[in-house]
């Protein structure tokens, strides 16, 4: 029986210690008509054996193209040491660390983990984690109707940068508690924030950037931190924080610093395995450390006056509060948040600016190629990091199917989001030279091959 | 387990101009970001080698208990084995590196896996339909009463505000109904662990939206009543939410769906043996019946015949324009997915049913033991599900050991501590649940540290300095609390 | 321990009421709350100037393994919060009736003293509850 380790005599004298006869009969206060005799779509067993070969064969029919996809998920180089670690048995099986004792381990990486990601952040306080970028987004707007609790509008106001699949988010898991996410203005030319259309007396709860946007961008983040300080609003930063090793940190946003960052941790060392999972940090000004959602570990002394690490300010949480906690989380991502904190202390902080730079570099390589073929022009002037948004005069799903079928992912048709014909794309550091030459040569013959929208 | 080794923090070991750098690619030129963009501060990032790393968190690791190590009789956390194949399948290259926007073109393999997951999650609990995009249990609820709101809305049926929680329920459970905009009315437990069915009826009426109940319950027992549960609900107008918290306890035996529950969550990094990884990833996939098909969360993993081969592809907001929506960045968490499925395809029709045959037999087993052994049992006269709870109230008082004084004795004796002051109803408890993949020899022994810890407090010693053994003593939570140490800071 | 002063009114949610000068009262939670909860680590005040109906929430305290409401055992309006609570909650552990206090309010209708206890109820109460 795979991973049941009862010998027949086991159950008999089991059976016998209990006063029953049978297994069936510890069931007997389940009503009879609620039994089932047999699943039927559940296939019988596989050995591991099996089952192995059975997966080998799922797996290669999705096979492992070039891929040039961002958007949220990005390929980076992970260090092999990062999940032969991570998995090992004390990690990867332990429970929550609520017996603090016999958690140290646990517990000393999730505080070295906060320690690392408010420094990359440049704010003082972090979490344990989240699920993921996008639902740190909505359990953020949460926390800023905590704290700005004199607002009452419930109005969250996004940049037009902001990925449209976190405000998606956001607006299912706290859409319920009143809240509206609304889009600022637009600078056409640029994809940011259109500073002359500013709303007036919007009496926002919240005003959210992403940096670098969903479309590649960099916009003025000093200059939107103030104005949503000066309009009464949280400032909410969602970050990359590989980026982080160049652009300045959320807490040096503005005069004041943006007061929350999130965003999504995957970029740390986590494999993209087809969106999850992942972990979604959130980091926040020390003043605001109550209304943070989630579990927190800090340091403290044991009996005998050593330090220790705990989990704290548990009193917010919903096994106490129940219906008056701060979220209903209870999860941290524990095992993501482990790889991560490996993964940077493999790099240190010039190792994730060489990340940051290759990346940086590559991207821009790739633009710089792709804008020289016929047809092909970036979208928006200005700044990126690692993801440059591409305007093109052919019908983009033809053109990702054929270099699809040349084993090749060419991006993201982002044309639903903006409008017009849109390719996102992005080049990470595991892209070499010869790479981006292969993907420039076939998306010119990919092009060639395509009428124009126009034709 | 290494006791007593004081771990320096990583930031201890580095040292200036330290670097590791065969980990990262080498320098290239500046870029092209304009500099009032750029950070001009140097995050303190450790600097060390990659022998030091490995050896920093191999150390740590030594510093848990975990079930690869250790028993860890947590109620109502199913800590049971996690398969090693599980991981390892889900880590191949191909769908460990697989982009979550990539085409379905590339993704076959992949989404045949989800598809069949939906389908084999289906029937274990009897429902019609499975979204598996929740990335948590916690998740997974507020997905279900959100869906039980949109019903009810869809309907016009706008005053239906109020979710019942039984007072034994998870926390999660009245914080799931606030995040969702609803009143939580609470309802007693009788004295044998079922709903105070009176209760129920004054609590039932037109703003009932619906009740959310854990059956087996927290408190160890199934609820005898539950169709009448289901019929007064549905009789109001309400819907019936199932907290799968407990499935371990049932599965292949008896399906939420044929209880009349309309939704369903289920953790699989309990039932379905996927990692806890000290606190997370958890995965919340969410079952309902045809009155909340409309409204599941999306993306779903859909299928259809094209020239004759089945070809799978994303259901989305076009499919489904009544959806909650999205509850995740992609689809969830793909690779704790991944890791069920394996386990579910390894276990087998047959296996399913063997886990909660197995799990009831060892803590029928436990919970027989231990009451021979002079432990009080919350519910002696009732059987006991997959779990039990023993109540410390009598040891409390007559030798001042606490719940929390045997537990922490107990690490002592090398246990992972059962879950304790939960539920909240049961005063000094010990909420017992020993799985289906630990051998009668565990729980002899277990048994036996139990007795010793009983007989030792009853011939005076005392346990409130406990444990003694581990890396550090008992911690100073309120220091803790008050003096918030939640990143270093360097002298 | 359980110390409950003579010249104070009480209620069965352990808050403690006192009338002083001006028609102002002072209201805190009892000893025998204090002690039941633990070592406080946290104490939410209302704002000032916010009013309050009878029974409504007031403040929350917290220890490290609860988290209580302490509700208004009159309607009024909040004049002035303890704001050292933020920094020293202990002092409701340590000196409940004086230091401790959490808020002073300006009721808005007389005092009706049938709605709260005596000393000598309030000590009948708890004795009830531990039996």
């Amino acid at each position: 029986m795979p991973f049941i380790p009862h010998t027949e005599k086991d159950t008999r004298e089991m059976l016998q210690t209990i006063g029953v006869n049978s297994i069936d009969d510890l069931f007997d206060e389940i009503p009879t008509e609620l039994k089932i005799d047999q699943l039927e779509h559940v296939p019988g067993a596989l050995s591991e054996m099996e089952v192995s070969r059975f997966m080998k064969q799922r797996a290669k029919i999705d096979g492992s193209p070039m891929c040039f996809i961002g958007a949220g998920a990005y390929e980076h180089h992970i260090p092999t040491a990062v999940w032969d670690i991570a998995t090992r048995g004390e990690f990867y099986s332990a429970y929550t660390p609520y017996q603090a004792e016999a958690s140290q381990g646990t517990l000393q990486v999730i505080y070295e983990y906060q320690t690392m990601i408010t420094q990359l952040t440049g704010l003082d306080i972090s979490n344990a984690s989240l699920y993921d970028g996008a639902s740190a987004l909505a359990e953020a707007s949460l926390m800023a109707v905590r704290i700005n609790r004199h607002v009452k509008s419930g109005r969250v106001l996004l940049a037009p940068g902001v990925n449209p699949i976190y405000e998606q988010v956001a607006s299912a898991i706290a859409g319920a508690q009143g809240l509206t996410f609304e889009r600022l203005p637009t600078d056409i030319t640029t994809g940011n924030v259109d500073f002359d259309l500013l709303p007036k007396d919007s009496d926002p709860v919240a005003v959210v950037l992403q940096q670098p946007s969903y479309i590649g961008t960099l916009d003025d983040v000093n200059r939107l931190t103030d104005w949503a300080h000066a309009n009464g609003a949280l400032m909410i930063s969602v970050v990359n924080p590989i980026s982080l090793a160049l652009l300045k940190a959320p807490g040096h946003w503005g005069s004041e610093g943006a007061d929350v960052a999130i965003g999504e941790g995957q970029p740390l060392g986590i494999p993209m395995s087809s969106g999850g999972p992942y972990f979604g940090f959130m980091t926040c000004k020390k003043k605001y450390a109550r209304q943070m959602p989630g579990r927190i570990v800090g340091r403290t002394t044991d009996l005998d006056g050593n330090l220790g690490y705990a989990l704290t300010l548990q009193a917010r949480e919903q096994h106490i509060r129940r219906s008056k906690a701060t979220s209903n989380i209870c999860t941290n991502q524990g095992l993501m948040v482990t790889a991560a904190t490996i993964y940077m202390s493999l790099l240190g902080y010039e190792g994730l600016v060489n990340v940051a730079k290759t990346c940086h570099h590559n991207t821009a390589l790739l633009a710089d190629g792709l804008s020289a073929i016929d047809g092909v022009e970036r979208l928006f002037e200005g700044p990126f990091f690692h993801e440059v948004a591409l305007k093109l005069d052919r019908p983009i799903s033809s053109l990702l199917e054929i270099l699809a079928n040349r084993n090749i992912l060419a991006g993201l048709d982002i044309t639903s989001f903006v409008g017009s014909d849109a390719l996102l794309i992005c080049a990470t550091e595991t892209k070499t030279q010869e790479d981006i030459e292969v993907f420039i040569t076939a998306f010119s013959e990919a092009m060639a091959s395509v009428n124009t929208n126009s034709a | 387990m290494n006791s007593h080794v004081k771990s320096e923090l990583i930031f201890d070991k580095s040292r200036n101009g330290r670097r590791a750098f065969a980990q990262a690619p080498n320098a290239v030129k500046a870029s092209k970001i304009p500099s009032k963009l750029m950070r001009n501060d140097k995050p303190r990032l450790p600097e060390v080698s990659e022998p030091q790393t490995v050896r920093h968190f191999t150390r740590l690791s030594q510093l848990n208990f975990s079930i690869d190590t250790q028993f860890y009789p947590l109620g109502s956390c199913t800590m049971k084995h996690n398969p090693r194949a599980c991981n390892a399948l889900a880590l191949l290259p191909e769908f460990a590196g697989r982009h979550p926007l990539g085409p379905i073109s590339h993704g076959q393999g992949f989404m045949s896996c989800m598809f069949e997951l939906q389908e084999m999650l289906k029937d274990v609990t009897g429902m019609k339909g499975v979204s598996l995009t929740p990335m948590a249990g916690a998740q997974g609820e507020l997905a279900g009463v959100a869906m039980i709101k949109a019903y009810h809305e869809a309907r016009g049926d706008h005053e239906r505000t109020e979710i019942i929680c039984p007072d034994a329920a998870h926390g999660t459970n009245p914080a799931t109904a606030m995040m969702c905009g609803c009143q939580v009315v609470e309802v007693p437990t009788g004295p044998e662990g079922d709903i105070d069915f009176d209760a129920l009826k004054l609590a039932v009426g037109p703003k009932t939206a619906g009740i959310m109940l854990t059956n087996p319950s927290t408190l160890g027992v199934f609820e005898r009543r539950i169709k009448d549960v289901a019929d007064l609900i549905h009789g109001a107008g309400g819907l019936l939410y199932y907290d799968g918290a407990n499935l371990n306890a049932i599965l292949g035996k008896v399906r939420p769906g044929d209880m009349d529950f309309d939704v369903i969550h289920m953790n699989l990094h309990k039932t379905f043996s996927t990692p806890h990884g000290g606190g997370g990833p958890g995965s919340g996939a969410v079952g309902v019946n045809d009155r909340l098909l409309p409204f599941m969360p999306i993306p779903i993993v859909g299928s259809k015949q094209v020239e004759g081969k089945t070809l799978y592809d994303w259901l989305s907001e076009d499919d489904l324009p009544q959806s909650i929506g999205r509850l995740s960045g992609f689809m969830g968490n793909a690779g704790v997915l991944l890791r069920a499925y394996v386990y579910m395809r390894m276990l087998g029709c047959d296996g399913m049913k063997r886990v909660s045959e197995f799990a009831t037999l060892n803590a029928n087993y436990l919970s027989s033991k231990l009451q021979e052994a002079g432990f009080e049992l919350a519910f002696p006269a009732r059987r006991a599900s997959h779990e039990f709870i023993v109540t410390l109230k009598h040891e409390a008082r007559s030798l001042n050991l606490t719940a929390m004084d045997f537990a922490k004795a107990l690490l002592d004796k090398n246990y992972h501590a059962p879950t304790t002051y939960f539920p909240l109803l049961v005063p000094e408890c010990l909420l017992i649940e020993p799985t289906e993949t630990e051998s009668k020899e565990t729980l002899d022994n277990f048994v036996t540290a139990m007795i010793e810890i009983a007989t030792a407090a009853k011939k005076g010693v005392e346990f409130k300095d406990a444990p003694y053994t581990m890396p550090v003593r008992r911690l100073d939570d309120v220091k803790a609390a008050r003096q918030l140490d939640l990143a270093y800071q360097p002298e | 321990m359980n110390e409950i002063p003579r010249d104070l009114f009480y209620t069965k949610e352990h808050e403690w009421l006192r009338c002083e000068d001006g028609g102002i009262v002072t209201i805190g939670i009892t000893d025998h709350a204090q002690a039941a909860l633990g070592d406080l680590v946290y104490v939410e005040l209302p704002e000032i100037g916010q009013d309050i109906d009878e029974a409504g929430e007031m403040a929350v305290v917290e220890s490290v393994k609860a988290a209580s409401d302490v509700y208004s055992p009159i309607s009024g309006r909040v004049l002035t919060v303890n704001e050292e609570l933020a920094d020293v909650p202990e002092k409701i552990n340590s000196d409940p009736y004086g230091d401790g206090w959490i808020v002073r309010m300006k009721p808005m209708n007389n005092i009706d003293e049938s709605r709260l206890m005596s000393p000598d109820s309030y000590q009948q109460f708890i004795n009830d509850l531990e039996d």
